[in-house]
């Protein structure tokens, strides 16, 4: 690919044909809004220690999205029902009970990955080609078919209308289970919502960067939300804002690499993405680094503290 | 009977094994009550009871003359040994305002109403100068404030505290009873405390509900610190003994092994292990200041 580099500077940085390619408009729409719903939906993972099923839901996703694979329907049809299917069984196992909450999760997700290599298995040799296990477990936005965008909205929204309907009680039992049961929240089912937008969460996610990598846009984000801000709210805006970063650099690098070695090809999305989430959350971790520095520095001016440290 | 709360013959049974055994007692608006009993006499049974999350076996509890209900805020409860996730992105204010109504379905949106309703609760614990910390980042006695404000923001009839002063020294123990005790007035309240020592509480408190094993003696503090009560509630020989102006409850000849697991009522260390159950009747017998000077060599604590 040959650029005219006097022309514009921005032609550095979008390949040519990057505004006018039908699979690049889809690619970025679909990241922004699956980056929005996973940064509200991450934050409360993170706060409620869920990440362990946020991964499961990844890997049942691989057998979900495998057997819609064998079955010919499309891959976020099979996310979405292997991952409910997840949660209900979890749920059923007893992934609301503290300490059971990590056995359920264990054993779902063990079955998933047992179903998940015999299906990836299948789906290799029926096509001879690794082509679907690769767009299954890394994903490959841009070949997402404009005709899912009405599905992943209805399930973007579905999970959005889920956390702001139970946001309170799920921020009260988030808080305290204890102290959310004495208000009379119902904290079982409330959990057992969250759950369910988590499952879609993911399986939104694993459309864009894959099964195996779905957990860290969910995560990542949140978590360095979480460093920067102390409101809930304003942690879920910074981590949409943080998702949806890294969807559109990484949607725009992997567009770019078809030039960079080995060339010829794109690298895949989920790299960068999880690059730029992995130095995201690195970066936010600054402040306080900056702020803990500025404060251990302050008290050696004081004359009480400096006799006793010396 | 204008009882705010009245507990009545209730036995809980789990898994065969009677957690309760026929509690009964009664505590009205205004009131400061102390539940006094050590691990396992059946404390946290009996707030879980109250607040309508244990079923009974037998028995009675009604709240304002209604039956206990699980629904709504006329309940505000601090649960026990609680710490909050240090990294949970809420500023102590946000975790008051979400006394308000978080168990409502919704979001709720920010109005100068709610403000200044969780103002006026900060300032009333003495929470405002950490009003805007990240609220897990705070020390165990200002979260215990900031979720005492939480649970009062509601404007509950009734506050269970489930051992409040477990996790702080004698100095925030005593702020934290008085501020207790004023809330309780001032709001026209009912605060039910549970501990394992009597003696912080014994300034404040109207009344005292002793549990052993499961039972209950409650009443007027004088009506219970009592030989003869607690001898019957523990089901052996106790005397309870004024000495220089504090009470020690002591275990009558050969009933020191049945005592020894009483070990949370014990105070500090130096003690005789089992030897003494030590009660400090400072608040009834007289003002801390009143106190007679101690014989020398037994510093005060
Ligand atoms: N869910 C439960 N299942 C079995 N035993 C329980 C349960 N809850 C409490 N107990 C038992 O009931 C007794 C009283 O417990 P608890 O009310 O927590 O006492 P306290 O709060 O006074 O320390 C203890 O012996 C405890 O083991
Ligand atoms: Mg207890």
């Amino acid at each position: 690919m040959s650029l005219d580099q006097s022309r514009a500077p921005a032609a550095l940085i979008f390949a040519s044909g990057f505004f006018g390619n039908e699979a690049v408009h889809v690619a970025l729409g679909v990241g922004a809004a699956v980056a929005i719903v996973a940064g509200v939906v991450g934050v409360f993972t993170v706060i409620r220690g869920q990440s362990f099923a946020g991964e499961a839901f990844g890997d049942i996703g691989t057998a979900g999205g495998s057997g819609a694979f064998l079955l010919g329907i499309g891959p976020l049809l099979g996310f979405v029902i292997g991952n409910v299917i997840g949660a209900g069984a979890m749920e059923l196992i007893g992934v609301q009970r503290p300490r059971g909450r990590d056995l359920a999760t264990g054993i779902v997700l063990g079955a998933a990955i047992g179903l998940g290599a015999l299906f990836l298995y299948l789906t290799v040799i029926s096509q001879s080609t690794s082509g679907a296990a690769q767009t299954i477990l890394f994903g490959s936005v841009f070949e997402i078919s404009s005709s899912t965008v009405p599905l992943v909205i209805l399930i973007g929204a579905a999970c959005l209308a889920i956390v702001a309907t139970i946001y309170r009680p799920l921020l009260l039992s988030s808080v305290s289970a204890e102290i959310a049961a004495a208000r009379g929240v119902p904290v079982r089912a409330i959990g057992a919502l969250y759950l369910l937008a988590l499952a879609l969460t993911v399986a939104l996610a694993a459309i864009t960067i894959g099964t195996i990598l779905s957990t860290a846009l969910l995560v990542g984000p949140a978590a360095a939300a979480l460093r920067l801000t102390k409101s809930t709210p304003r942690a879920m805006l910074y981590a949409a804002g943080i998702g949806v970063a890294a969807l559109w650099i990484g949607v725009v690098l992997a567009y770019d690499s078809d030039h960079w070695p080995p060339g010829g090809r794109l690298w895949p999305v989920s790299f960068f993405v999880v690059a730029i989430v992995f130095c995201a959350y690195v970066l936010s971790g600054l402040p306080v680094a900056i702020r803990e520095r500025r404060e251990r520095r302050a008290p050696a001016q004081e004359p009480a503290r400096l006799g006793a440290e010396g | 009977m204008s009882a705010l709360l009245s507990v009545h013959g209730v036995d809980v049974r789990i898994s065969g094994r009677k957690i309760l055994d026929g509690v009964s007692f009664e505590i009205g608006p205004g009131e400061l009550t102390g539940l006094i009993g050590s691990n396992g006499a059946g404390k946290t049974t009996l707030f879980r009871v109250v607040l309508g999350l244990q079923a009974l076996s037998a028995g009675s509890v009604r709240i304002d003359g209604r039956p206990r209900s699980r629904r709504g805020a006329a309940v505000g409860y601090v649960p026990q040994k609680f710490l909050l996730d240090p990294d949970l992105p809420m500023r102590a204010r946000d975790l008051v305002d979400l006394g308000l109504d978080g168990h409502r379905l919704g979001i709720a949106w920010p109005s100068r109403k709610r403000r200044a309703r969780v103002e006026e609760m900060l300032d009333a614990v003495d929470a405002l100068r950490f009003a805007e910390a990240r609220v897990g980042s705070l020390s165990g006695g200002e979260q215990q404030r900031v979720l005492i404000a939480h649970a009062l923001v509601g404007q509950p009839r009734l506050l269970l505290l489930d051992e409040p002063l477990a996790n702080l020294d004698i100095s925030r123990g005593e702020e934290v009873v008085s501020l207790l005790a004023r809330i309780a007035r001032e709001q026209s309240i009912a605060v039910l405390i549970s501990a394992h020592e009597i003696n912080p509480l014994l300034p404040v408190m109207d009344r005292v509900i002793y549990m052993a094993d499961g039972r209950a003696a409650s009443g007027r503090t004088d009506e219970v610190v009592r030989a003869d009560v607690l001898s019957r509630l523990y089901g052996h020989h106790v005397d309870v003994l004024n000495v220089h102006g504090r009470v020690l409850v002591v275990a009558g000849a050969g009933s020191e092994s049945d005592l020894a697991g009483h070990e949370a009522v014990l105070p500090g260390p130096g003690h005789e292990h089992g030897a003494a159950l030590e009660v400090g009747l400072d608040g009834v017998l007289g003002a801390a200041g009143e106190q007679p000077p101690r014989p020398e060599g037994k510093a005060p604590r």
